[in-house]
């Protein structure tokens, strides 16, 4: 029988999902407590982001962006090691903090977990851009907060089978 | 055996140092760390190198930790060596897929240095 996700979209979509996500992802990996936070995340203008691509029964992508200080807190917390610039191990630390993410997220559903596969990531860093996606089945975008710090998490999706 | 020689592979040279780290909080005593970005790179250290531990991502380019696992026993790499796959991806489907890729064990990406040590210890203990 064809698995659908379709019937699921409202579990897929639910946001504790994603909560739970991150706090688990942040907890065992940095050893941190991390909380969603109501208002928008402070950015800088020099910003930080991951993208995780979904593919097969959902598309779509999962989006972490955080500023420079909060991007070079969270390697330091993974690597024990102390930053003063986002370079490549910075960068490879915000990748593998999204594929986590994304693949901490669709673990939580498991007809998701086991039809939708992520790609691997990609990192971009600069100032004064936007992520658009074009009428997407569901968005969820929610700002989180540690140790003083805050970044954003999206999970876009743009197709559901 | 209480000495261990381990390759990690993994894309990530971040995640590669936080594996190599919570093996040692687990408790094992590593005497060497080969450390491998790929699948390919992965055999090249496996021809040059004898390791008593394996552990690898699945979802890396150029070649992923499922094929790397089809590759180490099509070629007969590392006979009798434990694989252990460490990845994100965590489904029933993606566990059987590595076992039956040659996968003696499977951890999920968040993981503590207890997960580790109880999916790890009694691989290379048993070697």
């Amino acid at each position: 029988m064809a698995v659908s996700l379709r019937e699921s979209v409202q579990l897929v979509s639910d946001p504790r999902n994603l909560d739970a996500s991150v706090e688990e992802v942040f907890q065992t990996m940095l050893g941190v407590s991390c909380r969603r936070d109501p208002g928008p995340a402070v950015m800088e203008p020099e910003s930080v982001t991951a993208v995780v691509g979904f593919g097969g029964l959902l598309s779509g992508a999962c989006v972490f962006k955080s500023g420079s200080a909060a991007a070079m807190m969270i390697a330091a917390h993974m690597t024990g090691m102390e930053f003063h610039e986002v370079d490549d191990t910075v960068k490879d630390g915000i990748g593998e903090i999204c594929n986590m993410l994304a693949g901490a997220w669709k673990g939580k559903v498991p007809a998701l977990a086991a039809n939708c596969g992520l790609s691997v990531p990609a990192v971009i860093t600069g100032r004064d851009y936007n992520l658009r996606v074009q009428a997407p089945e569901f968005r969820l975008n929610h700002t989180y907060r540690f140790e003083g710090e805050s970044f954003e998490v999206t999970i876009v999706c743009d197709g559901i089978q | 055996m209480s000495e261990f020689r381990t390759l990690i592979v993994d894309d990530s040279s971040v995640m590669r140092k936080i594996v190599e780290r919570t093996l040692r909080q687990a408790g094992l005593s590593l005497t060497a760390v080969y450390e491998a970005g790929s699948g390919s790179e992965g055999l090249d250290v496996l021809k040059a190198k004898q390791v008593d531990l394996i552990l690898s991502d699945i979802n890396m380019p150029s070649m992923d930790g499922l094929e790397f696992l089809r590759q180490i026993r099509a070629q007969n790499l590392a006979p009798g060596v434990p694989v252990v796959m460490i990845t994100t991806e965590s489904s029933e489907e993606h566990v059987k897929q590595a076992i039956l890729a040659g996968a003696q064990g499977y951890i999920r990406k968040p993981f503590t240095a207890e997960q580790v040590k109880e999916r790890v210890l009694p691989l290379v203990h048993a070697t």
